[in-house]
């Protein structure tokens, strides 16, 4: 199963198998990572699952549709690096990703 | 004061049918919602997204549903309390006391929470010091634009609100419209009017700019902003005004020592009541085992929380179970005419 790694606010450092197709938000909320709400539960439409990609990770990701980057202009502190963990679908190619959790979600 | 028997928090889809529930067993219901109007998520998140998993209605957008639902309550004429959040509840004699933020009272037997994930707030800007500033020359909607005129007004955001603002604000004062990217969300329309402004040099456009900082004494006189690639500007400005979203907040219900785990209330799986009695959650707030975060398991909640609702309204009467097909009591409060 591919690992993911999210690194919370607090500098704690979690490596969770998450099972492919299961959105790295869902990996998240599945395993009580704190920092990650989904408040819409993945619908691309709260902004609250946001994620800092590691850079090395930016290009290797799947682009952004429109809606995603639209929804990103809410979120607390956009960054270049930022994405929607509900819009990241795991698959063996993600093995080894790094997102890093904002301070807050809004 | 308002006398009835159920207070429901929350107009969203769940809050609306349990309402209707609720007005076929023949009880009476204010509902109170902080945002302008009933919808709740599927009117402000998605409504012109199609949802397809109401049952019976292979595919309608979360505008046509709230419609359908507000159409289906209508009979009974229950009062909305708009753009106002319940502050405090306390009981009384066996009856809940509840005030909104916008002071209107209410005297109910039971309290139905049907609050999503929380109330529709403002997001903020990530900058600190805005906090300061709030209220007074940085706001995050506008409710009387004249205190705007001859000013200087820096605006930031890309969606319909922004550029909405922008363009009415430039005809009477200076706007300068900052935004992180490009790209915008809000209507093209739009998008190409603010460009059109930005070339009379009636807006003057920043984008790919954020906030970096706000100065002043006691009112904003100026703002810093920063490039994608770290140059910083600094931009005279008289008010600020952020147009992000809206997030949703419990707020205050965190606070009535209701059995809450991960912002949902914990509820049983007979009546949806919480661990208070006369409180009862359904829809998105509430969590039991197996919970499903859909429409539809909102619709059972409610009917079920409703008959919950009964024995607080009328400890006295016993209710029977009755089809709408069937019943004349029903029928008479739907205002059905039968021949």
């Amino acid at each position: 199963m591919p690992k993911i790694t999210y690194k919370t606010h607090d500098d704690k450092t979690h490596i969770i198998d998450v099972q492919n197709g299961l959105t790295v938000m869902e990996g998240a909320i599945q395993n009580d990572i704190p920092g990650i709400d989904a408040d819409c539960g993945g619908g691309m439409s709260c902004s609250t699952c946001h994620v800092y990609v590691d850079e090395e990770w930016l290009d290797k990701l799947p682009a952004k549709e429109d809606g995603e980057e639209d929804m990103l202009d809410m979120v607390f502190e956009p960054k270049k690096n930022s994405r929607l963990s509900c819009q990241l679908i795991v698959s063996d190619n993600l093995d080894g990703l790094v997102v890093n959790i904002p301070s807050k979600q809004g | 004061m308002n006398k009835t028997d159920v207070l429901i928090i929350g107009a969203g889809p769940t809050g609306l049918f349990c309402a209707h529930q609720l007005g076929i067993i023949g009880l009476g219901c204010e509902i109170v919602d902080n945002l302008d109007k009933a919808g709740g998520q599927c009117i402000e998140l998605y409504p012109d997204k199609p949802i397809y998993d109401i049952p019976a209605i292979p595919e309608c957008t979360g505008k046509e549903l709230t419609n359908n639902l507000l159409k289906q309550i209508k009979p009974f004429n229950f009062n909305f309390h708009l753009n106002q959040r319940v502050e405090e509840i306390k009981k009384v004699n066996d009856r809940w006391q509840v005030k909104t933020s916008d002071n209107k009272q209410f005297d109910v037997a039971s309290i139905v929470i049907a609050g999503g994930v929380g109330s529709f707030e403002p997001r903020k800007f990530p900058v600190k010091d805005c906090e300061k500033y709030e209220g007074n020359t940085l706001f995050y909607s506008v409710k009387d634009k004249s205190i705007f005129k001859d000013k200087t007004i820096s605006i930031f955001g890309g969606g319909d609100s922004a550029l909405d603002w922008a363009i009415e604000l430039s005809n009477t004062s200076k706007v300068n419209l900052i935004h992180r990217r490009d790209g915008f969300s809000g209507m093209e329309a739009s998008v190409q009017k603010v460009k059109g402004l930005n070339d009379q040099g009636k807006i003057n456009l920043y984008t790919k700019y954020q906030l970096n900082s706000v100065s002043g004494e006691d009112k904003i006189n100026s703002v810093k902003i920063k490039h994608d690639e770290g140059e910083i500007k600094e931009i005279k400005s008289d008010y600020v005004l952020g147009f992000f979203g809206l997030i949703m907040q419990l707020g205050p219900i965190l606070d009535w020592g209701l059995n809450i785990d991960k912002k949902k209330i914990e509820v049983n799986t007979e009546n949806f009541e919480t661990n208070i009695d006369g409180i009862f959650a359904i829809g998105d707030i509430c969590s039991y085992p197996g919970k499903l975060k859909l429409i539809l398991s909102g619709f059972h909640e409610g009917a079920l929380a409703a008959r919950g609702c009964f024995k607080y309204a009328k400890p006295d009467e016993k209710l029977r179970f009755e089809f709408t097909t069937t019943s004349k009591a029903a029928q008479e409060r739907l205002g059905v005419k039968n021949d």
